[in-house]
């Protein structure tokens, strides 16, 4: 059992791991794995509390439903999963600017938590408009060979090259 | 009558949540032990020095496929897809892209960074996602049949576009794949 404590496992293997447990996701929930509509139903929760019940009745939480689902318990799953793993390997610490992050804009928690949000911003509202996520479309969708999926991961990936690019090469 | 219905109902339901909880649990692990859960790793995928992200996503996605495929050909699973469109896939793609860059974590590997420890996803991203989410849902009414429509191509699959059997797509598709993990494996990245 000494591969459970290891801090790293070879990408490829991490891999065919997620694509088995995509098979039983299918076979047994009939649902890909997918992450994003889990943020927007929380969104919907959070104004529901304080604006109350007639939230429900926004168009777009009328498609999605204000409820705790399948999915939003795989998004607290993954926490924990990811907790576990960590602690099993040392691996776990509290941080709050990343190292890379760190040698191109300073050790500045606020700045890298303010920059995080507005990332953030972008990250839901696209998710959103995209119908999903890296995990919806970018493995869940991809691997069914979804036109939609592919479309979308393609364009995650020519966004998130750009922006990084923008990013490290000319602002930082 | 009314205990009796939601028995029914719950008999019939073929996603109980503990098998969410459970198939999450699952993923963050892997999540975390592939790397995933860091920014160095997700912002070096996108910077183009470290190919972990891409291999774990490839790797997946192969395996996952042919699994998909072959019991979808058996008569044992019925495919689960999204919709889409032009307006919807390409735009939000590319604002996605742009959160993925700044942010340097995507929904599901955030919830996997704040089991890791990682502070900037807990107190910054998290937030800005759930901000993010409400602005679309702000904005659904005006969005819905207008750009979100726009070269609307509903739920289609690549073997359903080139109007060809599952496995025609699915052989060469795999074989493309394989070959780019092994020259990722080469190159070294």
């Amino acid at each position: 059992m000494d591969f459970l404590t290891e801090v790293r496992w070879p990408p490829c293997a991490v891999g065919i791991g997620i694509g088995v447990l995509s098979w039983l996701s299918f076979l047994i929930s009939r649902e890909p794995i997918s992450c994003s509509t889990s943020f927007a139903r929380t969104s919907g929760g959070v104004e529901r509390l304080f604006l109350g019940k007639k939230v429900e009745s926004k168009p777009y939480y009328q498609e999605i439903k204000l409820v705790v689902g399948w999915q939003g318990m795989l998004v607290v799953g993954i926490v924990i999963g990811s907790l576990v793993s960590a602690l099993l390997s040392g691996d776990f610490h509290w941080q709050w600017v990343p190292s890379r992050w760190a040698s191109a804009f300073g050790d500045s928690p606020s700045l890298r938590a303010f920059v995080a949000l507005i990332g953030g911003v972008f990250l839901g509202f696209g998710a959103r408009w995209a119908g999903g996520c890296t995990s919806g479309h970018g493995i869940g969708g991809t691997l069914q060979l979804a036109v939609s999926s592919w479309i979308s991961a393609v364009c995650f990936f020519i966004g998130g090259i750009l922006m990084a690019q923008v990013l490290f090469k000319i602002i930082g | 009558m009314q205990a009796e219905k939601s028995e029914n109902m719950s008999g019939k339901d073929r996603f109980p949540l503990i098998w969410g909880l459970i198939f999450g649990i699952l993923f963050g692990f892997l999540l975390q032990k592939g790397g995933a859960t860091k920014y160095d790793v997700i912002i070096g995928q996108l910077l183009l020095t470290d190919f972990t992200v891409v291999r774990i996503m490839l790797s997946a996605v192969l395996t996952g496929m042919i699994g998909i495929y072959l019991m979808k050909t058996l008569g044992w699973v019925e495919l689960n897809l999204k919709s889409g469109s032009l307006g919807s896939n390409v735009i939000g793609g590319l604002i996605f892209g742009v959160g993925f860059g700044v942010l340097g974590y995507c929904p599901g590997t955030i919830a996997g960074a704040i089991g890791n420890g990682y502070l900037d996803a807990l107190a910054g991203g998290l937030a800005g996602i759930v901000i993010g989410s409400g602005i679309f849902a702000a904005l659904y009414p005006r969005l819905k049949s207008g750009i979100l429509k726009k070269g609307d191509f509903g739920k289609l699959t690549l073997p359903q576009l080139f109007r060809v059997n599952d496995w025609v797509v699915v052989v060469p598709v795999a074989g493309l794949i394989f070959l780019l993990l092994t020259g990722l494996e080469r190159a070294g990245w």
